[in-house]
């Protein structure tokens, strides 16, 4: 049988492999991130439901454990609606361009020393193109829609999203020019050496400003104006019905995870642990132990697992920011931030002897 | 090198065939009776009043346009950034004159009050 196997896998040729070995390495990352989209609104409505005192889902399984699922296979049974005035091809392209993004960021993210899909120099520049791109699912989804509150939802969007993605920017360019690479794994190795070489300690303003950033880019609570369903109901995609509302679901949770994972990688050390090169080598030679306490692929889910958590327990404690204000602390408060503190860190790195607390 | 490239445009074509398989289960699977009211635009349960293209604030264009030239201003940070141990003082210098020179446009545009949302 295995002989068989490898038979038919040697008559195949190259290209074909290549192709297939690469397709099974993908989904290696996209099957456990899809499920990992799913369960993450359940973990939401569980965990904000517990902090007002109520339970949350708890009917379809245990605990409400199979709640994704039943939601998933109602999305997929329900009419798709394209609306009559709408723009018909436009509208059924917008959710596929906020998806694709999405997803294929992740092909870059590192998820330990030696487990990455594609080690390119410049990941960090591809990961900040593709981010860039969702914007235009949700500018076309409001347009394509044609109605009022879709068109208004995506031009807050929009224009929120495009604030924000400076403060992050400039933010990153505090990173790069304490790591001098563009490539995220080399990023997360120059934090070696325990929990105080991690970049959050230097670039702590730098760290905020990119977590305030991410939440408001990825159109989270308390920034969620886009959607406000007290204000335009549901924003962009007041008019998408069954798996088009549900492919822009999807691509809003898989961009909270990324930009969660994004943070633990350029602040939090990535998937070095907090006690890395700090403890002597025979407690990491112990079995079992020495591979929890050890750098590891669990590091990393530990802390974007904690940041995530972070992101669902925000939209339980704040109110909505109003617009205005959502507008004055992107450009009036986190642009200077980032802007003084890149100046600070050149002139402390060049003019004066502590530049190495930038490194 | 470039080979690296491979996964992420495959990556990419698998993102994109996930969206259309799903869409299309969807359009198998799902029951389809339009009517009118259902292919309306929403709007509260009114008629819709006039055409939804409608005028919106100029500040929106506003922001574009300075996002446009932050952005840029990102790109070209990156790469300094990456190579500011190689450039040194020099480059240092070079780039603090550049950003001096934005921030009297950002300061402008800040006293001007093109961001300001009331």
């Amino acid at each position: 049988m295995t002989a068989a196997l490898i038979n038919l896998w040697t008559a195949l040729p190259e290209w074909l492999q290549v192709l297939l070995f690469n397709i099974g390495k993908i989904a290696l990352v996209l099957v456990p991130l899809l499920l990992a989209v799913a369960w993450l609104p359940y973990a939401e409505r569980k965990i904000i439901g517990y902090m007002q005192v109520r339970i949350g889902p708890n009917r379809v399984g245990p605990k409400g454990w199979l709640q994704p699922i039943a939601d998933a296979v109602k999305l997929l049974f329900k009419e798709i609606i394209i609306p009559q005035k709408s723009n018909k091809f436009l509208f059924i392209l917008a959710p596929l361009l906020a998806l694709g993004p999405a997803f294929a960021a992740w092909a870059v993210v590192p998820f330990a020393d030696t487990l990455v899909l594609a080690n390119i120099d410049a990941s960090l520049l591809y990961i900040l193109a593709l981010t860039s791109m969702g914007v235009y699912g949700i500018i076309l989804a409001g347009w394509a829609a044609n109605s009022k509150y879709a068109f208004l939802g995506s031009m807050r969007s929009a224009a929120q999203i495009v604030a924000y993605e400076i403060a992050m920017g400039f933010a990153l360019v505090g990173v790069l020019m304490a790591a001098n690479t563009l490539n995220l794994r080399e990023i997360v190795l120059h934090q070696q050496g325990g929990l105080h070489q991690w970049y959050f300690l230097p670039l702590f303003p730098l760290f905020m400003v990119y977590l305030v950033a991410g939440v408001a880019e990825t159109n989270r609570a308390p920034f969620d104006v886009a959607e406000g369903e007290s204000e335009i109901v549901a924003g962009f995609h007041v008019e998408y019905s069954g798996m088009g509302f549900a492919l822009f679901f999807l691509a809003e949770y898989a961009n909270m995870i990324l930009v969660a994972t994004l943070t633990v990688l350029m602040f939090l050390g990535g998937w070095l642990s907090p006690l890395d090169g700090l403890l002597p080598q025979n407690i990491l030679a112990i079995p079992g132990l020495g591979l929890v306490l050890g750098n590891g692929v669990h590091w990393l889910l530990f802390k974007t697992s904690a940041l995530l958590f972070c992101f669902l327990w925000f939209r339980a404690t704040f109110p909505r920011y109003r617009y205005d204000q959502i507008m004055r602390l992107g450009w009036k408060v986190l642009i200077p931030i980032t802007l003084v503190w890149i100046g600070v860190m050149g002139a402390a790195m060049f003019l004066t002897p502590w530049g190495y607390l930038f490194h | 090198m470039l080979e690296n490239y491979l996964p992420i445009l495959i990556f990419m074509a698998i993102g994109l065939f996930i969206g259309v398989a799903l869409l299309t289960i969807n359009r198998i699977l799902s029951p389809s009776r339009p009517d009118s009211e259902k292919l309306s635009p929403y709007e509260c349960g009114f008629e819709a009043f006039e055409d939804s293209r409608i005028k919106f604030d100029v500040r929106y264009y506003l922001v574009a346009i300075l996002f446009i030239i932050f952005d840029l201003e990102i790109a070209f940070l990156f790469p300094w950034a990456v190579a500011l141990n190689e450039i040194g003082m020099a480059g240092f210098v070079a780039m603090m004159i550049f950003l001096g020179i934005l921030v009297v446009g950002f300061l402008y545009e800040w006293k001007k009050g093109a961001l300001e949302w009331e």
